[in-house]
């Protein structure tokens, strides 16, 4: 079945339908990720928007729970080149068609990515919309035009869960509270597998309830969305940064950690979207190949000496990766180091999370 | 860390002459490392004894030594010029083991020399199977159980260990996996391990348990100083285990990895990496992976730079060579920028928005009798890569580099086959296995029967499968019927405009490959041209590096400066090497500087050609008229140079010509004239030059008389060939009639040719180029072996050792004689044999030879560019023509009879060598001359 997706600019490709036959729109990003394609379709950060592969082949390996990162698909749309409708794995639970077609997710193969890609590279993000049913292309850039910009958008609490969850580790030794915006299975994992027993709160979760579960730390984590839209939650991060338990924050948490001591977040023209993104870290003196996932973003010039130190920086870009802050016992990362998909290269966060507990416990 | 202060003056070593498993792309990986270190401003100093390569040019260097590759050639230069540091992963496994002889007898450290770029006791652990395997145990990766024998008892006790056969064995310490391979039964195994230990040289042998049909994956690994490690590459092996990698068909990136496992293979290349030493630079690691458990095993590590990184630096646009070489003098990975796109850091891992297909090319028609097939033991001479936006794409796109006579993956009416081929070819790995997957498709056979008989994981075969479902689509209809969707599907898929003129001459209509593409212009398909950028496009490029695929959006903008387009030389084979890759270069640079935009095309990953900083533009795609073409319509250059591609180059000569597009140098008319032998020999008998008695025949009635005509002994070869493919000696009539019926069947539509064999007589080459007025000797070199051995095979002494200045003159007049009849703008070679006094033409080739590099380097003189500029127009008058040659140089073939045992050592009218190196020396006592001279007649077939 033919497939259209248009552009809030006017520009308009043709391919043919993959997933549930349907009409979806939202902010249209690109992912450089050769492997990991149903991570990221997972992943609750990209929550609305339409997601569009740089590698041509998509689908080769089929589907597996294991690699979820939610429960279930969280972009609004896909978009690739070449997609693989058979795939090859003996480990495989379905192919990836069947999977986004079951969850009612729409999506488009034979488009020239790449010329999108340069467009949106040359001209910024923009809204998009894909569609099996509208076959005409003003009506579809119309509706692209009218979809809600992702600048002020508030998406957190459509990622999140409805209750607080626990999560018991098998040799327990430190309690975190997880503050969910949408958060990643992988980072739930990876707390897990380092003998964190964790009760994630959904977002909107205030700090006494929070505070009363007893937690050694707090983790904010990552989630879709403009930071700065996240009005309700600005009390309670505030109220952890100042706690004196130790705070790690990756991502969006990262981002609400900076917004929280008075440092400015900002969109970014592209963002970065990627597992192959090259960060410094200038406390280690080391260089980490990292996955990124950000379209809002932390500027040098933004960082106050005296609310934090720069820990971690883009070595493309120069942008901020990472921040120590002064007034808290608290460090965040922008990048993914749960990876998944993507180098492991940057585990080591959490380890040092972990030390942080065992050092304010003692 | 910036570049290190405290050394100097850096000696590379090269890998010498091209042989099987070590091919030109060290002379791409040394000429980067050269430039790299040069540029950082350290004195170089360079050895290598293979003067067809780039590397060894005056301009690449400081001090280059032109001596064979022997621990005393190097104790010589290290004496003489004050050497701090030696950098040996540029020269392959020979680099390697030179360096290492010298570490072991403390001649490095004894002289205050750091070895850079390696750390020699790592590649102890390494190429020890034993010690590797230790080591492995220690950090904790998976291998495959294995044992090292020292006897056949040994070997038998391990085996039964094992489980049985069938068992992979290693000999320790030999190159290209030399005498490596699988043992299915207990025939061979006797004999199989006693070469084995033969062949090594501390005489041990590893046996290993078969992972045989496990996917295949190989890392390309960087590191610096400060120990941070990128992957530049991953490459996944269409051919599953137990196919030597270099023989395998490979995809870069991986294609069937969940990132989970990816990731897996990703931590245990690092973590093996990190183990061995803490050298900085390039490393290649591989792994096994069992397809229903992904149990991962590492097969092995390489901490050097290799066929695969050059392979994954031409897949990915980085650099690996030249950015190792900056490691190796301390600079760290974040203190260096991605050259491609001039912007971010060289800090990161390459991600690719296309598919990369390399297929390799075999020779085995050069080797009657050989075993074809594949193994752990690489016998592949050459390769071809192909980038295309899908692997369909791509492979049909290899195919169409492969200079096979192909036109894509089959549906070009090349081959028959039958289901009885078909099934027999597929039972072990050969050559052609992917096009033997395309013809089993074709008869209906299921992915999951040919992935019981191949291994080839499914994915690929679905892919293939996808190919054969648009042929059957297309089969048969008309050109009109084939609407531009469908049109433009297989052209996505790679499928050319011969494959689907063939595809749609299947209803038993004649369609042309021309109309198909007049029919594909009229419907607005052409190509577009797509930047190899690193990033997948997030990031803007600056590098000209292109491939063309069928899309919306162009990226190769055409300037307004006059162009020329220079054709390169395809895969390497024998009788086309890395010679002609020199000749390219040297046809870029050189029109480069006469003030053109030079725009390559080639398809060979091993070359200096295609890196990305030699032309103006580099177009990566098969040299094959359609694309060629393609690229020429988008360009629009004022012409081409095809008279230093060699035979790939030539060939397409005559549809230039047709077509109406300009060739620089010498007209076509002259250059077809000069490759057939009938209008050749009638500007013989004009300008009355004698040559030796020859006719033409069709069939093997025809050929009786002409032999018995020019008498006994006669020499056959088809018409239209280089490297003298098919050529035979016969001395009596029923050897005729046998390689008669072979010529045949190799060649049946060609006619072939016949000539009195001149038994005895002295060969000699003669290369030269003409501006039309005067002609410059570039060198006449004399055979050692007598006329009859190709003279690809021949040891040839510059300039002539025993001949008298009549015979020489002789052939100056005929020489010029001859590029005035044939209006040599540019090369021309004569090749003359001598019998006596006598001095006979055997054939004229009027385009940069073999030969043209050796002799540059003998003298001191660009000839290669000093050719191109005269065919683009400036006379030999502005140059300075004078050698610096003192005495004799000497140019000794290699052969690869090691890789096929079974292959009797004979040498004959078909080129068998894969390479060759120089020798200069000062009188005849010399050995270099006095051996080939003492044995000159004793491989000499019939």
């Amino acid at each position: 079945m033919k497939a259209r997706i248009a552009l809030s600019d006017g520009t308009v490709h043709e391919g043919q339908l993959i997933g549930h036959p349907g009409t979806c729109g939202g902010e249209l990003c690109f992912n450089t990720s050769m492997t990991g394609y149903q991570e990221i379709f997972t992943d609750p950060s990209y929550f609305g928007q339409l997601m569009m592969m740089t590698y041509p082949h998509i689908g080769n390996y089929g589907v597996h729970s294991d690699y979820d990162e939610a429960a279930r698909p969280m972009v609004a749309g896909v978009i690739v080149r070449a997609f693989s409708a058979d795939y090859s794995n003996d480990q495989a639970e379905g192919d990836l068609g069947g999977y986004l077609s079951r969850h009612g997710i729409t999506g488009i193969t034979g488009v020239d990515t790449r010329s999108l890609v340069r467009h949106i590279r040359n001209k910024g993000v923009m809204n998009a919309v894909i569609s099996s049913e509208i076959s005409d292309p003003d009506e579809l850039v119309e509706r692209a035009r009218r979809w809600a910009p992702m600048e002020g958008l508030e998406l957190a609490t459509q990622a999140t869960r409805a209750e607080a969850q626990t999560i018991p580790a098998e040799k327990s030794m430190f309690k975190v509270a997880v503050i969910d915006y949408g958060v990643k299975l992988s980072i739930l994992k990876n707390l897990s597998a380092r003998g964190c027993t964790l009760r994630v709160f959904p977002a909107k979760t205030g700090f006494d309830e929070i505070a009363a579960w007893k937690p050694d730390g707090f983790f904010l984590s990552n989630g879709p969305g403009d930071p700065r839209a996240i009005t309700y939650t600005t009390e309670t991060v505030a109220r952890i940064m100042a706690d004196g338990r130790p705070v790690f924050g990756i991502c969006l948490g990262h981002q609400l950690m900076a917004l929280s001591q008075g440092i400015p977040v900002v969109k970014m023209f592209v963002g970065h979207r990627g597992a192959n993104q090259p960060v410094k870290n200038l406390i280690h003196d080391s260089v980490e190949i990292t996955t990124q996932n950000h379209g809002f973003g932390v500027t040098e010039d933004a960082v106050p000496a005296d609310k934090a130190d720069i820990s971690h920086i883009n070595l493309n870009d120069g942008t901020v990766e990472g921040l120590r802050f002064r007034k808290a016992n608290a460090f965040s990362v922008q990048y993914h180091p749960e990876a998944c998909p993507g180098p492991h290269d940057s585990r080591y966060l959490f380890d040092e999370f972990i030390g942080r507990m065992q050092a304010h416990k003692a | 860390m910036p570049r290190r202060d405290d050394i100097n003056t850096i000696l590379i070593i090269g890998s010498g002459p091209i042989i099987i498993g070590q091919a030109c792309e060290f002379d791409y990986s040394g000429t980067q490392a050269c430039r790299s270190l040069k540029e950082e401003d350290y004195r170089v100093v360079l050895i290598n004894s293979n003067p067809a390569t780039i590397m060894t040019d005056p301009i690449m260097a400081d001090a280059i030594y032109l001596k064979p590759l022997t621990v005393e050639s190097i104790k010589e230069i290290c004496e003489k010029e004050n050497i701090d540091a030696v950098l040996p992963t540029m020269g392959g496994q020979t680099g390697l083991n030179l360096a290492r002889e010298l570490f072991h007898q403390g001649y490095w450290e004894r002289n205050g020399i750091d070895i850079i770029g390696v750390d020699i006791a790592a590649i102890d652990i390494t190429e020890d199977r034993q010690q590797f395997r230790d080591l492995m145990d220690e950090i904790g990766i998976d291998q495959c159980r294995s044992r090292t024998a020292k006897s056949l008892l040994d070997a038998k006790e391990i085996t039964e260990e094992l489980g049985g056969l069938p068992v992979v064995i290693r000999p320790s310490f030999t190159m290209g996996g030399m005498g490596g391979g699988i043992i299915w039964n207990e025939d061979e195994f006797e004999r199989k391990i006693l070469r084995g230990l033969e062949l090594s040289p501390v005489h041990e042998v590893l046996i290993e348990e078969s992972i045989f049909g496990w996917k295949e994956f190989e890392l390309e690994l960087l590191r610096d100083a400060n120990d941070t490690v990128v992957i530049i590459c991953s490459i996944e092996n269409m051919d599953p285990c137990g196919v030597h990698t270099g023989d395998s068909v490979t995809v870069a990136p991986t294609q069937t990895l969940p990132d989970e496992h990816f990731q897996r293979l990703r931590n245990a290349a690092i973590k093996m990496m990190r183990s061995i030493g803490t050298f900085a630079g390039g490393c290649n690691v591989q792994f096994a992976v069992e397809p229903e458990t992904f149990r991962i095993v590492a097969i092995e590590i390489n901490p050097r730079v290799s066929r695969s990184s050059a392979l994954a630096s031409k897949a990915t646009g980085y650099p690996i060579a030249k950015i190792a070489s900056k490691l190796a003098v301390g600079y760290r990975l974040d203190e260096l920028k991605n050259q491609i796109t001039g912007t971010t850091s060289a800090c990161f891992e390459p991600t690719l928005d296309y598919v990369v297909v390399k297929v390799p090319r075999f020779n085995f028609d050069k080797f009657p009798g050989c075993d074809e097939e594949l193994s752990t033991q690489m016998k592949a001479v050459g390769e071809v890569m192909a980038i295309g936006r899908t692997f369909p794409e791509a492979l049909n796109k290899a195919w169409q580099g492969m200079e096979t006579g192909h036109s894509g993956l089959g549906a070009d009416g090349f081959e028959e086959f039958s289901r009885k081929s078909v099934r027999d070819r597929l039972l072990k790995p050969y050559w052609d296995r992917s096009l033997q997957i395309r013809n089993a498709f074709k008869l209906g056979t299921s992915v999951e029967e040919i992935h019981d008989i191949t291994h080839v994981d499914p994915w690929f075969l679905q892919q293939i499968r996808y190919m054969v479902s648009l042929e059957n689509r297309t089969e048969g209809l008309n050109l009109e019927d084939l609407s531009r969707e469908a049109f433009l599907e297989l052209k996505q898929a790679g499928f050319s405009d011969k494959q689907i003129a063939w595809l749609l001459s299947q209803s038993g209509q004649h369609i042309h490959e021309n109309d198909v593409r007049a029919r594909r212009l009229s419907l607005g398909l052409k190509p577009v041209f797509r930047v190899v950028d690193t990033c997948g496009g997030e990031f803007a490029a600056e590098t000209p590096y292109y491939y063309a695929t069928y899309e919306q959006e162009n990226e190769s903008i055409v300037s307004d400066r006059p162009k020329v387009l220079i054709l390169g030389s395809g895969p390497n084979r024998i009788g086309q090497g890395i010679e002609f890759d020199y000749s390219c270069v040297h046809a870029v640079l050189a029109a480069k500087e006469l003030g053109y935009e030079t725009i390559m095309i080639n398809c060979n990953p091993e070359t200096v050609s295609t890196d990305f900083d030699v032309a103006d533009k580099l177009y990566f795609e098969p040299v094959f008229w359609e694309r060629v073409l393609d690229i020429w319509e988008h360009e629009k250059p004022e012409g081409v140079i095809l008279q230093v591609g060699g035979q790939t180059a030539l060939k397409l000569a005559r549809r230039f010509h047709e077509g109406g597009y300009r060739i620089f140098g010498t007209p076509f008319e002259m250059m077809d004239l000069a490759e057939d032998r009938g209008k050749f020999t009638e500007v013989l008998t004009k300008l009355e030059i004698p040559f030796p008695n020859f006719g033409m025949a069709t069939n093997f009635e025809e050929a009786k008389i002409v032999a018995k005509r020019v008498g006994y002994p006669v020499l056959i070869r088809p018409s239209y060939v280089l490297g003298g493919q098919g050529m035979r000696i016969a001395i009596k009539e029923d050897e005729l009639e046998e390689y008669v019926g072979a010529i045949l069947k190799t060649h049946p539509e060609n006619a072939f040719l016949i000539d009195h064999y001149l038994e005895g007589a002295i060969e000699v080459d003669f290369d030269s180029v003409y501006d039309g007025e005067q002609l410059h000797e570039a060198g006449i070199m004399q055979h050692i072996e007598p006329a009859g051995v190709h003279s690809g095979d021949s040891t040839a002494v510059l300039p002539p050792y025993s001949l008298s200045e009549e015979v020489i003159n002789v052939m100056r007049d005929y020489q010029l004689r001859l590029a005035k009849e044939l209006q040599v703008r540019g090369f021309i070679n004569v090749q003359y044999a001598i019998k006596g006094d006598d001095v006979f033409v055997l054939e004229s080739n009027p385009r940069a030879t073999r030969t043209i590099p050796f002799i540059a380097k003998a003298t001191g003189r660009p000839d290669a560019q000093i050719g191109v500029k005269v065919m683009l127009g400036r006379k030999l008058s502005e140059f300075d023509l004078s050698s610096k040659l003192k005495h004799y140089a000497i140019k000794e073939p290699v052969f690869p009879f090691d890789k096929f045992p079974e292959v009797k050592k004979e040498l004959g009218p078909e080129m068998k060598s894969t390479g060759e190196t120089i020798y200069f020396l000062e009188d005849f006592n010399d050995e270099h001359f006095r051996k080939p001279f003492e044995f000159k007649n004793l491989y000499l077939s019939r």
